[in-house]
């Protein structure tokens, strides 16, 4: 299985890979059962989608839907990629939708008061900072005082999103200046910023759980905590870092969604946090650790995007809609479990 | 014994995609026998174990059982209630329950509207209990806090209550101490003799010698003979299982040890009377013998930084290396096998590869990237020498068996370039050839001038792999024997705490010399 993420990662990744890392292994065979195989990550349903998409409505291909999508996806793939570090090591992460909220109000209110005069970067690297202290919050609840981390982030989220409205005294901070809702509104050879930055966090998280020690390391962690332990692996540390950078990853969610709308919302983000794991899930990842992918939480955010989207040009109730993406959820992990259990019968 | 069969299997076959696990297999067991199945990993135990309580489905071949035949898959309850009973390799009991509900469990005396009835729960809690000699067990205690060797007489007990018309053990003896492991083996002679029907399965040959009537041998799925066991000895029954002749399962004599390599002085682990003091030398295998509880494991983890302790020194070549972190001892080259791969050993989502470089990626990375190549190249050399049967390096490490899970995790270490080697039962629930191809890797590694520290509950195992033994008896150190003058009787006279001291001071013609309390040099 880990065989066939690392396939994923180079024939998906490796091609666009700047700095071309996915060629440095031995060269592997993607077959067709690995291309179906749960490590793939949701990857042939994605494309069936875009398939079935494009041929179903004159509007999907166009450069306009495409640009939008984008947009609407990036932050919460963002957001997914973060939760996905979080879930490798067996845990999960409740409060990032809360740390959406406060990051936005956060980088809204610094760029507000100054009135555009003072510096837009402080602004958001006050809200970043805000995001990974809540990270590391939870961080030292679960790593060190051994907390579960369900509870730990159910607490976290509760007190994120209490003071956002403590900070905001429950009003919008609007109107933003140009200077911060350019950030994600602007682009880059006529491709969204937004879009630009998914990718990169993607590539980067990509290339730090495949081929860096720390990433073998999350994957350890997650798969026995005990057993890392014991061969050496620095457990807490690794657990501080994967809820911290979940954590920056969120507010990084936050402070995009906050220059999307060009206001600071106190509300904003509420129930991201499901749409993260739900898109984690559908990538491939499992809840009990050990498996997944940064490209699997990208996939799993776009399936569930592309749903939305494709929902809406054909007009089919958004009622229904959500209906279609739970079901989705349950499908993606009950084939898994079927693919795992022939593999088992298999293997016997 | 020459009545109808209790449990009667003719031609029974099953197969994984190509792989045939049995093949054709015919067996007969007779009413008031023990019957032992020997066998390597693989050879089909576990699967003519699981064929017989319904675990798994049969694809051809005839089961009856008393003379009924048995439908092509039966359930694992209609096995239940047709008299298999399987007393588990991992114990099937639930640890927060009582004693009693554990015995009763799924079979609850009930009045009206499902109300359990407690007297009469009780009455046959104690019934069953005292056909295993537990009738004054504590019912309401929680099995989990109950000692390991009594679980499983708690469970036995169980599996007798369902009336079963044959009971099976599988490796009822791995996780108990030599002394609990004979105990069991009275029980299970005393059931016989009460007329019980008995499938045995264990690793160890000389169980089977002991309790064993007639012996079933199995390899590579197919049954290759039925005898009485009283027409094998040790080797012929090891030459049935493996199909070749096995030269000495133990390395021969070793030589050049050198000077002190692991110090432990003073160590004040929590729970020892005393402090520990043990020298293992370069190119020297100690073995720490006693009994389950004595605390061996727990004298191995406080050396490798695993659990907390006290006070006290561990020198590694004369460097001290600081207390209580696994990950300052594995960088200071002390090595741990622990004695459940399982719990604490394996990475059981991740690669083979994954599995062996993940205590040395500082070796095969450049800064915090990881090399690919150079792993692989890092992870098949650790490998090198060890025989391990494996498919490819990114299949999970769960595809391996046991004794090559094993062997993984010794390489892991290899792969770290250990100084010090601790081994927690290194052979634990490990077939015969991969046992012999473990101690030969071990041998070879103190060849090296690794320092190699032992711990087993199979006493011909420490005699055969060390050169010395140090004996632990409730929780402190009590002596040390050179291994070419211990014998198994001198050791187990050491390790048991109903030895009186007055016994101890007065050995008898039979044992080895011992130097009681001087464990500190060699």
């Amino acid at each position: 299985m880990t065989t066939r993420d690392r396939e994923v990662t180079e024939a998906a990744v490796g091609p666009e890979s700047p700095t071309g890392q996915g060629k440095t292994a031995e060269p592997e065979v993607l077959g067709l059962g690995s291309l179906l195989g749960r490590g793939f990550g949701g990857l042939p349903v994605l494309v069936l989608l875009v398939l079935g998409l494009s041929l179903a409505t004159d509007t999907f291909l166009t450069g306009t839907n495409l640009d939008n999508l984008g947009r609407q996806v990036s932050i919460y793939a963002i957001i997914a990629i973060g939760q996905l570090l979080v879930i490798l090591t067996a845990g999960i992460d409740l409060s990032v939708g809360s740390v959406v909220g406060l990051s936005g109000v956060i980088a809204a209110k610094a760029v507000f008061d100054t009135a555009g005069s003072g510096s837009v970067l402080l602004a958001v690297l006050l809200a970043l900072l805000a995001g990974a202290a809540i990270g590391l919050v939870n961080g030292v609840l679960v790593a060190i005082l051994k907390m579960p981390p369900f509870i730990v982030t159910l607490g976290t989220l509760g007190m994120a999103r209490g003071l956002t409205l403590l900070y905001t005294d429950g009003r919008t901070i609007q109107p933003l200046p140009r200077s911060f809702t350019s950030i994600a509104g602007g682009e880059f050879l006529g491709i969204a910023n937004l879009i630009w930055l998914t990718v990169l966090i993607a590539l980067l998280v990509g290339f730090g759980l495949r081929r860096t020690v720390w990433g073998r390391y999350v994957y350890a962690v997650g798969s026995n905590p005990e057993s890392a332990r014991l061969t050496g692996v620095p457990v807490r540390s690794v657990l501080l870092s994967v809820y911290a950078l979940a954590g920056t990853l969120a507010a990084l969610g936050g402070i995009l969604l906050a220059s999307r709308l060009g206001n600071g919302v106190p509300t904003a983000g509420t129930g991201y946090e499901l749409q993260a794991i739900a898109a984690c899930v559908i990538g491939g990842a499992s809840l009990f650790g050990a498996r997944g992918s940064a490209l699997g939480a990208l996939v799993g955010a776009l399936i569930v995007g592309l749903l939305n989207n494709g929902g809406t040009l054909l007009g089919i109730d958004p009622f229904w809609l959500q209906v279609a993406i739970g079901a989705l959820i349950l499908v993606a992990v009950g084939v898994d479990q079927l693919q795992g259990r022939r593999r088992v019968r298999r293997g016997a | 014994m020459s009545d109808e069969p209790v449990v009667r299997l003719r031609g029974v076959t099953k197969t994984y995609g190509p792989v045939t696990a049995l093949g054709d297999v015919d067996l007969d067991l007779l009413p008031g026998e023990v019957h032992c199945l020997a066998g390597e990993n693989g050879a089909g135990k576990s699967t003519l174990i699981k064929v017989l309580t319904g675990a798994v489905a049969r694809d051809r071949g005839d089961y009856s059982v008393a003379g009924v035949p048995l439908g092509p898959r039966p359930s694992p309850v209609e096995t239940r209630d047709a008299g298999i009973g399987v007393v588990y390799q991992e114990l099937s009991l639930l640890p927060d329950l009582s004693v009693l509900d554990n015995l009763t469990m799924g079979r609850f005396p009930r009045r009206f509207f499902g109300i359990v009835d407690r007297a009469a729960q009780r009455r046959t809690a104690l019934a069953h209990l005292d056909r295993v000699g537990l009738a004054d067990l504590d019912l309401d205690q929680p099995v989990r806090a109950l000692p390991t060797a009594t679980r499983q007489l708690v469970e036995i007990a169980r599996v007798l209550g369902t009336r079963a018309k044959l009971v099976i053990f599988d490796e009822p003896t791995t996780a108990l101490s030599e002394r609990e492991a004979a105990a069991l083996l009275e029980r299970v002679a005393a059931l016989r003799d009460a007329g019980q029907t008995v499938l045995y399965v264990t690793h160890r040959l000389e169980e089977m010698f002991e309790v064993g009537d007639r012996v079933t041998v199995l390899r590579d799925g197919r049954l290759v003979a039925t005898r009485p066991i009283g027409e094998y000895d040790h080797d012929s029954l090891i030459q049935a299982m493996v199909g070749r002749p096995v030269q000495n399962l133990y390395p021969g004599e070793r030589h050049g040890i050198g000077p002190p390599r692991l110090e432990v002085r003073g160590l004040r682990i929590p729970g020892f009377a005393a402090p520990v003091e043990l020298t293992v030398h370069r190119g020297e295998i100690v073995g720490l013998a006693g009994l389950l509880g004595a605390g061996r494991s727990e004298i191995v983890r406080a050396v490798f930084g695993a659990d907390p302790v006290h006070g006290g020194q561990v020198r590694v070549d004369g460097t001290p290396i600081p207390a209580g972190s696994p990950r300052a001892a594995a960088r200071h080259g002390v090595a741990l096998l622990t004695e459940d791969r399982k719990e604490s050993g394996l990475l059981l989502e991740l690669s083979i590869e994954a599995n062996v470089s993940i205590a040395s990626l500082g070796r095969v990375a450049s800064g915090p990237v990881l090399r690919g190549g150079r792993e692989r190249r890092h992870v098949r050399q650790a490998v090198e020498g060890l025989r391990v049967k494996y498919g490819s390096f990114d299949d999970p490490v769960t595809s391996l068996s046991g004794g090559n899970q094993q062997k993984v995790l010794l390489a892991r270490w290899l792969a770290t370039g250990a100084k010090v080697l601790l081994l927690d039962e290194p052979t634990k629930g490990v077939d015969v050839g991969a046992k012999a191809d473990i101690y030969q890797a071990i041998a070879e590694m103190a060849r090296d001038g690794i320092a190699v520290l032992v711990v087993s509950s199979y006493l011909p195992e420490l005699l055969g792999l060390c050169d010395r033994i140090v004996v632990v008896r409730e929780r402190r150190i009590v002596g040390e024997l050179p291994a070419a003058e211990a014998t198994e009787e001198g050791i187990l006279r050491l390790t048991s705490p109903a030895t009186s001291a007055a016994d101890l001071s007065a050995p008898k013609a039979s044992t080895a010399p011992m130097t009681p309390q001087a464990p500190l040099e060699s």
